[in-house]
């Protein structure tokens, strides 16, 4: 149940910007997080997407998990580690694999028979 | 005045509770001499008193002990090993045995230990032949035929394995069979005399080396400063203030070096110890050694020159004085501090009522960690009280009563291994029969056991009662004493005995519900009471040495049932403890199973750790827009 989602990164002067925010990391506190069905869950999750951004287009969501980022695991990682990942120069685009909660009902709902 | 009336009045009633009480009082006052006599005495009269053969049989006769007539550790092996009349388990026997005294009154004298030994002897025999005269009306065949190896018993034992007619062939022990001595016992009292002697030459010996050395010693430096100024005094040459500092450095010295002498080694000892104390026989030889060479040095180089430079010389006995001051710190590192440091723990278990205790000890050889084994068991282990023992042992007699084994192939095969298996076979079939039969044992003890403690809070409750009301009236008395104008103050002791009776049979009961009455005397009561009466105590404060069994060092020596401990050990004595280092302290009626077992060895080791992995740390909820 997961989805690809390619973001084109956006250019802002010297930055490069993806628009969206993400929280989570294994050094945080996963109690606190308001997107995880699993209160343990420990993973990098999209808190917030800025309208009309890169991210906004490409179509990702809040509450998003993200797995991975250009094959790069994410699901293990500290906060900062994962906005390293994210925040590469060098790259222009980022490979995002997420998986959301109403992602999977769907599917299962589409996999069930009426 | 009322308080003498009272006491009048009591003493009569004291002297009618005296009569039921007559055994333990006649125990208290004694001498050591008159004590044997008395003893047997006791046992005589005892026999007719069925409940109380018990007690007495237990407690022993004999108020004085070979320790204390100064008869030597060697000479308890010749007779302890003879006549316990049981043979001692397999893998002891070829064990190095050695007894230990506690020399609770060092006396160098040689006197004769005939009466302690044909008592203690006698009493041993007196016990295990009426065992078996008990055991032999339930059970017939577990007895192991006696071994008893002195020629003049043989012939009163008579076979009891065979002999239903036991009754007619065994001797009765009446009062007097114990004075008479045999021709055996002489010739063992002639060879211990022997042994005696030389044993005591060996102590004597050790004793009067060690001083000849330390006078030596200590006068050796003297001579090395004194005999140039005697044999060529024209000769030397005239040193000024550095022969004199070091004049004054050899005196202080050697002062410091006879105080630390004194205070290693001139204690008075707490123990005597069989074998050869070995590191205090590697320091003699060292220093032995030591000022040896530098006589011949000093022979060598300054006697036969002659030499002339006197402060040389001087320093040259400056220098011994120093190699003696450190041989004696190694004599402090060697026996003192080294066995400081606690490596093993050791496991103390009294075979008879299963009392354990657990001490800390180092390095040490296994003498000298029996030694202090024994110091501590004096001090921490309750007395041992074999009266409480019975229960069990009627328990274990019950068990297989009533079972009787016919052998019906008739009294054939005299060989000793047929001898051998019919026993076993007969043994196993006993234990299968009685495990086979529906044992209710085991309800029996559990209902027994709740109406023995009843009966034992019963009458502590009116102990307790009744003491608080002496001491209550002994406090009325002394408020009475007060007010009036001091004429005679009741003197505690007879405040005591004015008291005494209103509480002596209730304190009797419970003794004796309690199977204590042995371990106290009337006579030792009052005086507790008494001691209890000049120190204000409360009827709490009385009470408690006669509620709790105290350690084995409270009580007086007769009762201690401790005096005589052969060390048997399976390494040789001077070997140090190791892990798993058992050894086996015996005495009379019980023996204490030592288990060594070493403390492990801690590795503490440094590894570095980030400080936020073990600490409690505040996690937020952080947002990073990327």
């Amino acid at each position: 149940m997961f989805q690809r989602i390619e973001i084109q990164k956006l250019r802002d002067g010297d930055n490069l910007i993806l628009g969206f925010s993400i929280g989570g990391g294994i050094d945080q506190d996963p109690g606190q997080n308001p997107f995880s069905e699993d209160k343990t869950d420990k993973g990098i999750y999209v808190t917030r997407v800025s309208k009309g951004g890169p991210a906004d287009v490409a179509g990702l969501m809040t509450g998003d998990k993200i797995m991975q980022v250009n094959g790069w695991d994410m699901t293990m990682v500290t906060h900062d580690q994962a906005r390293k990942r994210l925040t590469k120069k060098n790259e222009d685009v980022v490979r995002l694999l997420v998986t959301r909660k109403s992602l999977e009902d769907v599917v299962r709902q589409s996999m069930m028979p009426h | 005045p009322k308080p003498i009336n009272f006491q009048k009045a009591l003493s009569q009633s004291l002297r009618q509770d005296s009569i039921t009480m007559d055994t333990e009082s006649t125990y208290s006052g004694y001498s050591y001499h008159s004590g044997r006599s008395r003893g047997s005495h006791r046992h005589g009269r005892i026999m007719s008193r069925g409940e109380r053969r018990t007690d007495l049989r237990e407690t022993g006769t004999l108020p004085f002990s070979l320790a204390e007539e100064g008869l030597p550790a060697w000479s308890l092996l010749s007779w302890k090993g003879n006549c316990r009349g049981m043979p001692l388990p397999g893998m002891l026997q070829g064990a190095y045995r050695t007894a230990i005294l506690p020399p609770f009154e060092r006396s160098f004298g040689l006197s004769v230990p005939s009466p302690p030994h044909v008592g203690e002897r006698s009493r041993d025999r007196h016990k295990s032949r009426s065992k078996d005269s008990s055991r032999s009306e339930k059970s017939v065949t577990i007895n192991a035929p006696p071994a008893e190896p002195l020629l003049g018993d043989q012939s009163t034992r008579g076979d009891e394995m065979q002999d239903d007619n036991w009754g007619e062939t065994t001797t009765a022990i009446t009062g007097t069979s114990e004075h008479s001595l045999s021709q055996e016992d002489i010739v063992r009292i002639s060879k211990d005399l022997d042994e005696s002697v030389r044993l005591d030459c060996r102590r004597y010996l050790s004793v009067s080396l060690s001083v000849l050395l330390g006078t030596v010693v200590l006068l050796t430096p003297l001579a090395f400063l004194v005999l140039p100024r005697l044999l060529w005094p024209e000769k030397l040459r005239v040193c000024g203030t550095a022969c004199e500092g070091l004049f004054i450095a050899v005196a202080f010295k050697l002062l410091i070096l006879l105080l630390a002498v004194w205070a290693l080694f001139l204690r008075p000892p707490h123990a005597a110890l069989p074998r050869l104390l070995v590191f205090r026989a590697v320091l003699a030889t060292l220093v032995l050694l030591l000022v040896l060479s530098y006589w011949l040095f000093y022979g060598v180089r300054i006697l036969d020159t002659q030499d002339e430079d006197y402060q040389g010389i001087v320093q040259y006995a400056v220098s011994l004085v120093d190699a003696l001051l450190f041989i004696h710190y190694l004599a402090v590192v060697l026996l003192e501090l080294r066995q400081l440091q606690a490596c093993f723990s050791l496991c103390v278990t009294r075979s008879t009522d299963g009392q354990t205790r657990h001490y800390s000890l180092g390095q040490l050889s296994i003498q000298r960690a029996a030694v202090a084994i024994l110091e501590n068991y004096y001090r921490d282990f309750p007395v041992h009280n074999a009266a409480l023992l019975s229960a069990s042992k009627s328990r274990a007699a019950k068990h297989l009563a009533g079972l009787k084994v016919y052998n019906l192939d008739g009294p054939g095969g005299n060989s000793a291994a047929a001898a051998v298996g019919v026993a076993q076979s007969q043994s196993r079939a006993m234990i299968a029969a009685a495990a086979r039969r529906r044992d209710s044992s085991h309800n029996e003890l559990y209902y027994e056991e709740a109406e023995h403690e009843r009966r034992i809070r019963k009458r502590r409750a009116r102990l307790v009662v009744a003491v608080e009301e002496a001491f209550t009236h002994i406090h009325r008395v002394q408020e009475e004493e007060q007010k009036k104008p001091p004429g005679e103050a009741m003197d505690p002791r007879e405040a005591a005995q004015a008291v005494f009776p209103s509480m002596a049979r209730a304190l009797q009961k419970y003794l004796r519900t309690t199977r204590q009455q042995h371990c106290h005397s009337m006579e030792s009561i009052q005086q507790h009471l008494a001691f209890c009466v000049t120190h204000s105590m409360t009827p709490k404060a009385f009470l408690e040495s006669y509620l709790t069994p105290g350690p084995t060092l409270q009580y007086s020596r007769e009762r201690w049932l401790a005096r005589h401990w052969t060390l048997i050990s399976e390494a040789s004595v001077t070997s140090g403890l190791k892990d798993g280092t058992v050894f086996l302290l015996k005495c009379i009626d019980f023996s204490l199973v030592v288990t060594a077992k070493k403390i492990p060895y801690i590795k503490l080791s440094e590894e570095f750790i980030d400080p936020k992995s073990h600490k409690f740390v505040l996690r937020l909820q952080s947002e990073t827009s990327v």
